[in-house]
């Protein structure tokens, strides 16, 4: 195996492959064939939640290509679909499975958000459907160390990357304590509930406590969370979830350094008007928007971004749209996609935008 | 030929408004079976490459892989490379097929070439003296192109460009021609030069050192093929491209005619400066649509597939404002573009050169020769 994929990356096939690269090759032959790319096939589709009038979790199981590079408890990967057989669009999705090695299969788990195109194409996708990955990223992850003892907070959906170490500390047979509080809407919004019934169960030094505020549990606070976990604030913690969760959180351990956190980005809503602030998130500065497009703008806060034409034809200009509603000035479009290349010249922000200039 | 506008500025509004209703149309049409076509070329375009490299280990087999290699090569330069460049496919956010990604098969680096292509020829597209594709800086193809003695080669530096047309647009980004005029300053061009001779060097190694040398003893038919492989790319390239702009009717324009000009004249500029040819669907395929090269003028962003699909309404459009849709069999329109370069080869009617004699097609012009 590591004979071919030396061979798939070597010099000598790229230049004979050039310009378009060993990968265009491969995967007219198969899919699952590459060099460098990552791709995956989709192998398994889980319903873990699945409440009637609620969005959808599911678990998906992937098998990535040989050049999936593995990953580590917590992170994510980027994982693009085909919408509609030709828009390929790309979220970014936590990994759930416990830490893998090269070519591992894993799984991600999401939450169907009736605004979230992928995650709702993914859930009602059918086996044998390829995906196309990224690395795995992030920086939320266990030390190599493992702490003797760790505690995990997470809300909703959160619960992937926290799921997925505990998952990986019970593989390495983790001998010391973790504490595992995981706020959701009920019992029946419970993610994973079956197997966290399990661990709490036979777990070895494993405490779950699954809280559902909405029918009476305490919210969390510093005085709840002291009972709950004695001395937390010298415990090493991971917390993952929804901004409100992630903020009291953060209270919670003010002055301590054992935390970290991640949480979701609420989406930035178009106000459908020339407000807010145009953020150039290369140069590092904000500026409020003045409703002209996003290349005058740039131009008005002294930088110089590439453009050609100044009239949508040529591309010169397009650059990546981070976050926010930006309105084409010819046609009227307007989009809210994050990570999306526009053509500046002719596109307008309406409200908040972040643009990679 | 340059060009008085025939339209008010109220009917070219009207008339930019029809061509905007067309582009938006398409563009909420785009999808699946947009994406299936471009797929299929590809996978057709690397199909005869693979074929074409694979058949050079078969001697007999020799003259087939050539064709494979330069169908392959003319594919993925002219429905795929041109086109995907122009971001006619990026809406579907395929990295392989994305304009700031994709790199083709020729000697130019596609990030000099989108810019003297994307911006500087499709915006300023037949503007005198600042369309650098008016004769690309070597040859004279317009009546209003000063004439000079050095023009009496047109024919063959037609020639010459034909044969060796990928390293003609790689080198077009360095405009030499404005170096020489004192325009540009070679520094500006060391970075552009160091991408070209990369690429060049990419090219080479692949078509002229790797391939033929895995062939082993086969190493000269290999080398002589692919060779005549980018050959006959040139020379197809290059003829559909000199149909898209040189014929004659072709109109050309001033820098003061589009000073401040509408998105209407800019329709119209478009319209005006392009011409199509008629023909099958497999020439249509094979010239990366730009046998559509007015609808392409027009729409540059729009998928080249969709041309033929809107040509009729484009025309019936021209037909109502009364404008020329020049189109022509690829004969027509080659015969057309052969004579402009053989005429403009020759100094215009009038000019008179003190003390020098020039034979100017049967007309005498100079005061000496009417002496005689």
């Amino acid at each position: 195996m590591s004979i071919v994929s030396n061979l798939l990356a070597s010099r000598a096939l790229e230049a004979l492959t050039s310009p378009h690269g060993v990968d265009r090759y491969l995967e007219l032959v198969n899919p699952m064939w590459a060099a460098r790319e990552v791709r995956a096939r989709i192998v398994d589709v889980h319903r873990e939640v699945d409440v009637a009038g609620h969005p959808p979790v599911a678990t998906i199981t992937l098998q990535p290509t040989s050049t999936w590079q593995g990953h580590r408890a917590g992170q994510h990967v980027q994982l693009g679909v085909e919408i509609d057989g030709a828009r390929r669009t790309t979220r970014v999705f936590t990994v759930s499975s416990p830490d893998s090695r090269q070519g591992d299969r894993f799984t991600v788990t999401m939450r169907a958000n009736p605004d979230g195109l992928v995650s709702r194409h993914l859930v009602e996708a059918e086996v044998g459907t390829m995906v196309h990955l990224s690395q795995a990223q992030g920086e939320f992850i266990l030390p190599d160390q493992v702490p003797e003892h760790v505690l995990f907070i997470s809300g909703g959906s959160g619960i992937t990357p926290v799921m997925s170490m505990l998952r990986s500390l019970q593989r390495r047979t983790h001998r010391g304590r973790v504490s595992f509080v995981h706020y959701a809407q009920s019992p029946e919004h419970q993610i994973f509930a079956a197997e966290l019934a399990e661990i709490a169960r036979t777990g070895y030094g494993v405490d779950v406590h699954l809280l559902h505020p909405e029918l009476g549990d305490p919210a969390l606070s510093p005085a709840w969370l002291e009972r709950l976990v004695p001395g937390y604030r010298d415990v090493p913690t991971w917390a993952c979830g929804p901004a409100p969760l992630i903020d009291a959180v953060q209270k919670a351990y003010t002055d301590s350094d054992v935390l970290q956190v991640e949480y979701f980005k609420a989406p930035v809503v178009s106000t459908g008007a020339a407000e807010g602030d145009v953020t150039f998130t290369r140069a590092g500065s904000t500026a409020a928007n003045t409703g002209a497009t996003l290349l005058e703008q740039a131009e008005a806060a002294g930088l110089k971004p590439e453009f050609g034409c100044r009239m949508g034809i040529c591309f010169s200009c397009t650059a990546t749209k981070k976050e926010g509603t930006v309105t084409n000035v010819l046609t009227g479009e307007t989009s809210s996609l994050p990570d999306e290349d526009i053509r500046i010249c002719v596109s307008s922000p309406q409200g908040d935008c972040a643009i990679d200039l | 030929m340059s060009n008085s506008t025939t339209l008010t500025d109220e009917q070219l509004d009207e008339f930019g408004k029809e061509m905007d209703a067309i582009r938006q149309r398409v563009m909420s049409e785009l999808g699946e079976e947009d994406a299936t076509y471009i797929r299929n070329v590809v996978k057709a375009q690397r199909g005869f490459e693979v074929a074409g490299r694979a058949l050079f280990y078969l001697p007999p087999a020799w003259p087939l892989a050539v064709a494979s290699l330069s169908i392959s090569k003319i594919l993925d330069n002219m429905e795929i490379g041109h086109n995907v460049m122009h971001g006619q496919y990026d809406w579907m956010g395929d990295p392989g097929l994305n304009s700031r990604m994709y790199e083709w098969d020729t000697m130019a680096p596609s990030e000099n070439w989108k810019h003297g292509h994307n911006y500087i020829h499709h915006t300023f597209t037949n503007i005198l003296g600042k369309d650098r594709d008016i004769g690309y800086g070597i040859l004279r193809i317009d009546e209003d192109q000063e004439w000079h003695p050095y023009y009496l080669g047109n024919p063959v530096y037609a020639f010459l460009l034909m044969m060796f047309f990928e390293w003609g647009v790689a080198l077009h980004d360095l405009e030499v021609e404005n170096i020489v005029k004192g325009r540009r300053d070679w520094e500006e061009n060391k970075a552009l030069a160091a991408g070209i001779r990369r690429k060049m060097k990419r090219q080479v190694l692949k078509d002229y050192v790797l391939f033929p040398a895995l062939t082993g003893p086969l190493f000269v038919p290999t080398f002589v093929g692919n060779a005549t492989a980018n050959f006959i790319r040139n020379i197809w390239t290059f003829n559909i491209i000199f149909c898209g702009h040189f014929p004659a009717g072709v109109a050309t324009f001033t820098q003061e005619e589009c000073e401040n000009e509408s998105r209407g004249h800019w329709y119209y500029r478009q319209l005006l400066g392009s011409a199509n040819i008629t023909g099958s669907k497999l020439l249509h395929l094979m010239s990366g649509n730009l046998s559509h090269q007015i609808e392409h003028h027009l729409f540059p962003d729009l998928p080249a597939r969709r041309y033929p699909q809107i040509a009729e309404e484009v025309r019936e459009i021209c037909q109502r404002y009364g404008l020329q849709y020049n189109t022509g069999s690829l004969g027509k329109q080659l015969g057309s573009v052969a004579k402009k370069i053989f005429k403009m080869a020759l100094p215009p009617k009038g000019t008179t050169f003190p003390g020098l004699s020039v034979l100017t097609g049967g007309r005498t012009s100079t005061t000496e020769s009417q002496a005689a």
